[in-house]
């Protein structure tokens, strides 16, 4: 007999952080406390995207969602709705504390503005399970693409959808196959780039964790369009869920024929190799990444010769993207117009951004190209919390740069991104408030990519180091006269001679933060203030006498005992215990501490 | 002499059936049904033998081999001496209210009403639905 409904409970990474198996362990015995087994099925998906609110949970067919689930919500929530058909509406999402609870997905404001191409699958398989994707048409592409079209025609399928490189620049994903097929040397590797670094994004992570056969089908359709019989994935060992899906994956196409000797009859052989990278950033840059699956040190070499001539091991290799292989199939079968229908003039299709900081709706989100950052932003990540003023968003992690307020009309594409002194890089958008320290910020991407640095170009080695020692300065009131112009002159150095896309971006979250806000920069060094109170040597932390009622909250929390007075009376802090860690600011209940940031000339 | 084990390899036409057979689960995910069913499940629906019209249906679903129905729960319809109750909704359709049912009545209203298309008047009890206002 069939379920009627299906229980599509979240197990990325995210949701299985904050409890979700745990979750699916009591629904289970509830259900069948309640007789219901034979009625409910409990389905373990990947990412649903909504990573904020886990763990969740959504009901179908009524497509009702349920979030911020504990295990001790769940007899109640099994005997109402499961047994009874009462929806729990203490358990939906809410906008906020003045609007009603949103019983279904599809009516939240998360979910409607997105469009699933590469994401297609998610929270509608079990990605341990072939069948699940098999059933949403899965491995029906490679069927069409071995049996019914010649390597041309996938190729110019391709090129025609105006797919590009999701992984960061953006090359024309069908132009880059063309190349590597017309190279004269076999044999042909293919490569899937997993090694996400970017602090804040992870998309990739996600789509392998929820439809890992989404990324095998577009490996093995492309290794047929290049005439490659063996293909890499190379994921970080940081990310073992994916990893764990990505080989039970591997295991049952294997199983099926789907990888091997002589697919679907075709006489068409592939097969794939995992190899497990250890978290160094630069190996996302695609010849660092060709080093380190041949086993020697992980850095970038000069291009020309692209991968595409002579990659892993001297032989032409094609390198895509997680993302990039992933959209493939869906080409393939609904064909290239159709993709190419969506998105602006040069970037066509969709792109999944993943969605952090200072923003409402936390997680991971698809939508067409050309969307606004207003529509991103509000409509799909609900705004910033607390009622703060929307400052500016980075995108493109460490290489990407700030896109302002100002600009929040902006349609997001390659281009556009580029123009502002942006990119688009893998997706990742960190969204900043008011409270944001673009000082600060800069600083803090290039702490990152200063030690990240494989150290093999001087620029990015000591360019990287020395632009930090300014920065560092500036955060710490001992700018100078002529910061700015060294920063943007160095940068523009930096850019200019080093060898691989780490350092040739590095300088982007410094010079796109001077293009945007550079008063921000000059308070600080002219006026020795840091506008957004962040950076600690510009502000102090005092009390306001009126507000205060002596209530020793923050004379208990305070790590360095610097707050000083009798109890119900006004205290006082002790400006040279004072080590600004803001927890007295954080604790009071009176609003009775400000931080303040005064004009030094 | 080294045999290697056969493994039951995949044809184009394997795929299709494995397509098929896991489709219906997957439909009743997708929630996009060509009509959906409604069994109003709430203590009096229960007391008064819901739960017989639920496994009536479902087995009905599976006797039809039909892929484009969805049968869901929800609670008490509010008509609480007139239960057990049925909502159906067939695509662009007004959703009918059943009544008074019985597993023969709720086999005559599959077939010929979801299946059929044609409503059997004896046992709904009004076209429509009520609405928040």
């Amino acid at each position: 007999m069939p379920y009627r409904a299906h229980l599509m409970v979240c197990t990325g990474t995210a949701c299985v952080s904050c409890g979700s198996l745990e979750i699916k362990r009591v629904l289970e015995d509830e259900i069948r406390k309640q007789g219901l087994e034979d009625e409910i099925l409990v389905v373990a998906t990947g990412c649903n995207g909504f990573c904020g609110q886990g763990p969740i949970m959504a009901v179908q067919p009524d497509g009702v969602f349920y979030q911020k689930l504990t295990p001790k919500d769940i007899p109640y929530l099994v005997e109402e709705h499961f047994l009874k058909g009462r929806q729990v509406k203490k358990l939906m999402y809410t906008p906020s504390e003045k609007e009603a609870p949103i019983p279904k997905l599809s009516e939240i404001g998360f979910f409607k503005k997105q469009r699933l191409i590469a994401l297609r699958n998610k929270g509608l398989i079990d990605p341990e399970k072939i069948d699940d994707y098999i059933a949403r048409d899965g491995y029906k592409a490679l069927a069409k693409a071995l049996t019914s079209m010649s390597l041309e025609e996938i190729i110019k399928e391709i090129k025609d959808s105006g797919l590009r490189g999701r992984g960061g620049a953006g090359f024309p994903t069908g132009l880059k196959w063309e190349i590597c097929r017309n190279a004269r040397d076999n044999p042909k590797y293919i490569i899937c780039n997993a090694d996400e670094g970017d602090p804040g994004a992870y998309m990739d992570r996600s789509i392998i964790e929820s439809d890992p056969h989404s990324v095998i089908e577009g490996m093995l359709i492309g290794a047929k369009a290049i005439g490659s019989h063996k293909g890499y994935m190379y994921i970080r060992s940081e990310y073992p869920l994916a990893l764990k899906r990505f080989e039970i994956a591997i295991k049952q196409a294997k199983e099926y024929g789907l990888l091997g000797k002589n697919i679907f009859d075709t006489g068409f052989n592939f097969e794939i190799e995992i190899r497990e990278g250890s978290g160094a950033f630069v190996c996302g840059e695609e010849t660092s990444l060709i080093h380190s699956i041949e086993g020697i040190s992980p850095e970038p070499r000069q291009r020309p010769p692209f991968p595409a001539q002579s990659g892993l091991w001297g032989k032409p290799t094609n390198i895509n993207n997680v993302e990039t292989w992933a959209n493939v199939p869906r080409i393939i079968l609904r064909g290239a117009d159709w993709f190419a229908s969506m998105g602006t003039e040069k970037s066509k299709g969709t792109k999944v951004f993943s969605l952090v900081g200072k923003i409402n709706n936390t997680g991971l989100v698809e939508v067409p190209m050309g969307i606004t950052l207003r529509e991103v932003i509000y409509d799909i990540g609900g705004g910033i919390p607390g009622g703060k003023k929307f400052k500016a968003v980075q995108i493109g992690g460490p290489s990407g740069g700030v896109v302002p307020s100002s600009l929040l009309d902006l349609p997001i594409d390659y281009e556009r991104l580029t123009e502002v002194g942006s990119m688009m890089g893998s997706g990742g958008m960190v969204v900043m408030d008011e409270n944001t320290c673009m000082v600060d910020i800069a600083k803090y991407f290039l702490t990152f990519t200063n030690n990240e640095s494989c150290g093999k170009c001087t620029s990015c080695r000591e360019g990287s180091a020395a632009m930090l020692e300014v920065l560092t300065r500036i955060s710490e009131g001992k700018g100078e006269k002529g910061d700015i112009d060294f920063l943007q002159e160095l940068g523009q150095a930096v850019k200019d001679a080093s060898q691989c896309g780490l350092g040739q971006t590095l300088p982007n979250p410094v010079l796109s933060s001077i293009k945007h806000f550079r008063e921000e920069y000059e308070a600080h060094i002219k006026y020795k203030r840091c506008p957004a109170k962040v950076c600690k040597a510009l502000i102090k932390y005092e009390v306001n006498d009126e507000k205060c009622t002596g209530c020793l909250l923050c004379d208990k929390e305070c790590p360095t005992q610097a707050i000083i007075g009798e109890k119900k009376k006004p205290q006082t802090i002790d400006q040279s215990k004072c080590i600004k860690c803001g927890i007295c600011y954080e604790v009071c209940k009176f609003d009775a501490i400000e931080v303040k940031t005064e004009e030094r000339l | 002499m080294h045999v290697e084990a056969t493994v039951p390899k995949l044809k184009i036409e394997d795929l299709e059936k494995i397509r098929q057979r896991a489709r219906r689960m997957i439909l009743l995910r997708e929630g996009a049904g060509r009509a959906k069913i409604t069994v109003h499940m709430g203590t009096c629906g229960i007391s008064a033998g819901a739960r017989k019209i639920m496994n009536a249906l479902l087995s009905m679903v599976e006797e039809a081999g039909v892929e484009d129905v969805i049968l869901t729960t929800s609670g008490c319809a509010g008509l609480c001496s007139r239960e057990p109750m049925v909502t159906v909704e067939i695509k662009g359709e007004a959703p009918v209210k059943y009544v008074d049912l019985t597993e023969a009545k709720i086999r005559k209203i599959f077939f010929d009403h979801v299946l059929g298309g044609k409503i059997v008047t004896e046992c709904a009890l009004a076209i429509g639905s009520e609405r928040e206002p």
